[in-house]
């Protein structure tokens, strides 16, 4: 199965030009099966492709499919590498992706835009299986490119509202951003190292200077920072949210923005090489995750606490790999897909069930209306908040562990978010499924489970998200780290642990320790005092008015960026666009429209004239070869 | 003769007949009279060809300029009934204007053909090239490919004008 | 036989010849005189390539002039053809006339 590796990303490419060409003139049904079946083929062949790969000694297996471009001394074959990373990411892609789609054929049922939905969808699963399958930076690149576009055209999928619009915009300008870093990194190396391949550059990169590793590295993170949303360049993905809930689930949480994740540890000699880069990585990490977290504290709106605890477990995962702890990072890629996923699927199912009402202020009392999505968030939000024996915990401690032994500091700042994370998702919880229904008396009696296509995906993300654990079990427990031992042909440097048994017990047992208070604080909080959150903005105390407003980061680009482009935009409008520019092009028409006025009386359809001309004109010519000489 | 050799004499009054009713066709007002003016001059230059021993060519110029393509030009100007009244007539100032374009081209040509290096013609001993066998070993064999092409050439534009001389085309 | 003549002459005759043709092109209306006048503006090229062919001893030139009278004839045969229509459907061949183009 591995040598048919190129089935993974054929299927999403053919259900995308099913579902493109004649998506119209076939029934949502047949629609929305044709999308979900092709992921469940690439699934189907990934499974194979991956039992294979654990039975096979060799663990890197370049497949080449074509020579792609072949001039002089560039040359870049299209080539697919699959080895225990990309199996690893396949099978979150196409699994995650399968039940999401048969998600969505729940939850757009109602939309008139549905094949295009699942046009779109099967083409981002299918770029996003390039980006991870790719022998080659340019692959990558290609597939990384892609998946922004698909971001984009799902971000602003209900085109007709303006405001989804521009998060679409933004999106992708501010993945821009991080591109333009991304493709000079790749050029960088492509000057370096005269190749882009993976599998050739990696072993050389200890004979390069170390500036140079430095500066590859820095600037494929600023791409990993557009792509995963870490500050500066993070402002995106909140706003992200606008689009369709499962696109939230499966882009904007499982796994496009864990793209930037997949490119550091693909990358992870260069890290490893850097100190300065690593380090960069590591606080920057740290910083986004604190940040993310706090302003998750105050958010209403149902998906933009999702987001923001999305961009803040990202911010984890870098940490992660700023420490060196690659595997443990891919580790928390793997269970985060798991329960972000559930927890967003479980958000549009309240959604759908609020009849697309996102306010957590509108909502409570759920809990006994729909059960299933209760108990599968309930099981996703213990997962993220750390609570053993569900997978988020043993990812999370992993992380924190390696940052321990690397600084006391980023280990701290760490352990504060991951409290803030365990208090925000519980207050979002209590909010919306504890207490008196707030919402209209119609939203009451609309209230409703939602069909079994969008329950089906959460009880089986919520299994998954209890036991995904087993992948990374601790070491010192003496029970095998299965992700550990996967990984390592991955991880070219090694990094092992050297914290004492005592220590990590320490630690593993403050984490459960404070996570639990936390969410023992919680339900003090919203469950026992009922406390609900401001109606207003201003009944909020002023350092919650900052919070609230995302520490006016969006204003603040909008002040150090917009307003002066916004005024020399102007100032060239009105001066050089309206009189220059246009004088000139207005000038050029007009001169243009009178000389032709002129001339065209030389026109008269007189022949003699004509001839009597062109022999003046031989004459002029004859006399002036004369003169030139 | 006036210290001239015959030769001498004979490229003179060719060449002062050719001239003289080249200016005749121009300034004929009766087209026939052109045509025939036309044909006199046609005769004078296979004249020179005889003189510069190029004698197929001087028959074949013959027969074809004089013999039919004149033919074909009389007959169309029959067959239109043109003659001196219908004759359009440019206007004075443009007749004037085309005598002085052209002596100013006629004037700029000698201009540019003064100071030449004046090289004789000679007869070569035995010179053979303008009779038939030598000219069909060259026309055959150098040039057998532009022969060939003239010939379909001139298929075309057979072809092609009884295309053109139908009355409607169906 | 022609000893004696220099090229200069051949090539000041075929000169002056050209040139009454581009006058007769110029000053006449009628299309078949402008056309008489092409041909012998044609004729006097022939003249200068036979001259040059004897000064070189060379038949390529005489060859050339073959080639050009079968061009030449092509042409007076479509040409007149083309012309005998105009006649037909315009009842005159003054070029002042048939300034059509124009529109």
């Amino acid at each position: 199965m591995i040598k048919l590796i190129a089935l993974v990303p054929l299927f999403p490419l053919l259900g995308f030009l099913m579902n493109g060409f004649f998506g119209k003139k076939i029934s949502k049904g047949l629609s929305g099966s044709i999308a979900s079946l092709a992921i469940l083929a690439s699934f189907i062949v990934s499974v194979l492709a991956f039992i294979e790969l654990q039975g096979s000694t060799q663990k890197e297996n370049i497949i080449n499919i074509f020579s792609w471009i072949n001039s002089g001394t560039l040359q870049i074959p299209f080539e697919f590498l699959y080895d225990p990373l990309s199996s690893l990411f396949l099978l979150i892609i196409t699994g995650i992706g399968f039940l999401i789609h048969v998600y969505s054929t729940g939850y757009m049922h109602d939309d008139e835009g549905f094949s295009r939905f699942f046009t779109y969808l099967n083409l981002f699963v299918f770029f996003m299986l390039l980006l991870v399958l790719g022998n080659n930076y340019l692959i990558t690149f290609v597939g990384w490119e892609g998946v922004g576009l698909c971001s984009y055209l799902l971000i602003g999928f209900w085109f007709k509202n303006t405001a989804y619009n521009n998060a679409a915009k933004k999106a992708f300008i501010m993945n821009r951003i991080g591109d333009l870093g991304f493709l000079l990194g790749i050029i960088l190396i492509y000057i370096t190292f005269g190749s882009i391949s993976y599998t050739e550059i990696f072993d050389k990169a200890g004979s390069v200077s170390p500036a140079t590793i430095t500066a590859i590295a820095l600037l494929l993170f600023v791409g990993a920072m557009g792509k995963s949303a870490q500050l500066p360049l993070y402002t995106w993905l909140p706003d992200a949210m606008a689009g369709p809930t499962p696109v939230s689930a499966l882009i904007h949480a499982a796994t496009m923005v864990t793209a930037g994740v997949f490119i550091v540890v693909r990358s992870n000699v260069f890290y490893s090489l850097s100190e300065v880069a690593s380090h960069t990585v590591a606080v920057v990490g740290v910083l986004t995750a604190l940040f993310a977290a706090t302003i998750g504290l105050l958010q209403n709106d149902i998906k933009k606490i999702l987001a923001y605890s999305t961009v803040s477990q990202l911010g984890l995962m870098f940490l992660g790999l700023g420490v060196g702890a690659y595997s443990s990072a891919v580790f928390h890629v793997t269970t985060h897909a798991f329960f972000k996923a559930l927890l967003f699927l479980g958000a549009g199912s309240v959604i759908h069930a609020m009849g697309g009402e996102q306010d957590i202020r509108k909502m409570g009392g759920l809990s006994g209306k729909i059960k299933i999505t209760f108990i599968t968030m309930l099981l996703g939000t213990i997962a993220i908040s750390g609570i053993p024996p569900f997978s988020g915990f043993f990812s999370k401690d992993e992380i924190l562990a390696h940052t321990y032994e690397h600084s006391k500091i980023l280990w701290l700042l760490g352990m504060i978010t991951s409290m803030l994370t365990a208090f925000y998702m519980f207050r979002m919880l209590f909010i919306v499924f504890f207490g008196k229904f707030r919402g209209t008396h119609a939203q009451e009696h609309h209230l409703h489970e939602s069909p079994t296509s969008m329950t089906f995906p959460l009880i089986v993300l919520a299994t998954l998200s209890v036991i995904g654990g087993v992948l990374g079990l601790p070491q010192f427990w003496g029970l095998p780290n299965w992700m550990h031992h996967n990984l390592d042909e991955v991880i070219k440097i090694k990094n092992p642990s050297i914290l004492s048994h005592e220590t990590e017990w320490k630690l593993m047992g403050l984490a459960v320790a404070s996570a639990a208070s936390v969410i023992y604080f919680a339900y003090t909080l919203f469950m026992k005092h009922k406390v609900l959150p401001a109606e207003k903005e201003s009944q909020l105390k002023p350092w919650q008015k900052v919070i609230y407003n995302k520490y006016y980061v969006d204003e603040f680009f909008d002040i150090i960026i917009r307003k002066p482009l916004d005024a020399i935009s102007t100032v060239f409008y009105k001066f050089l666009d309206l009189q220059i520019i246009d004088g000139i092009v207005n000038g050029v028409g007009t001169a243009v429209k009178s000389i032709g006025s002129i001339v065209r009386l030389a026109q008269q359809g007189n022949i003699g004239f004509y001839i009597i001309s062109m022999v003046m004109g031989i004459v002029f010519i004859v006399l002036l070869t004369f003169l030139v000489k | 003769m006036l210290g001239y050799t015959i030769t001498q004499w004979l490229f003179g009054v060719l060449s002062f007949l050719a001239i003289m009713f080249a200016l005749m066709v121009v300034f004929s007002r009766n087209p026939v009279n052109s045509v025939l003016y036309l044909v006199m001059t046609f005769f004078c230059i296979a004249g020179h060809y005889l003189l510069m021993n190029a004698q197929f060519l001087a028959i074949v110029h013959i027969v074809v300029y004089a013999g039919a393509i004149m033919v074909l030009f009389l007959f169309v100007i029959m067959l239109m009934n043109l003659n001196e009244d219908t004759e359009p007539q440019r206007t004075q100032i443009t007749k004037i204007i085309a005598g002085v374009a052209g002596g100013l081209l006629l004037f700029v040509l000698v201009g540019s053909l003064k100071g030449t290096e004046q090289l004789q013609l000679q007869s070569y001993g035995a010179s053979q090239i303008g009779l038939v066998k030598n000219l069909g070993k060259v026309l055959f064999s150098e040039f057998l490919f532009p022969f060939e092409i003239a010939s379909i050439l001139l298929l075309a534009a057979l072809v092609g004008s009884i295309m053109i001389g139908k009355k409607d085309i169906k | 036989m022609i000893n004696g003549i220099s090229i200069n002459y051949y090539l000041l005759l075929s000169t002056v010849l050209f040139i009454i043709g581009a006058v007769g092109v110029m000053a006449r209306r009628n299309s078949i005189i402008i056309f008489m006048c092409i041909e012998l503006m044609l004729n006097a090229v022939n003249l200068l390539l036979v001259s040059f062919s004897t000064l070189h001893n060379d038949a390529s030139g005489q060859v050339f002039v073959f080639f050009i009278m079968a061009v030449a004839a092509a042409e007076v045969a479509v040409g007149l053809a083309i012309l005998s229509m105009i006649y037909r459907n315009v009842k005159s061949i003054d070029t002042d006339l048939l300034s059509n183009l124009k529109k």
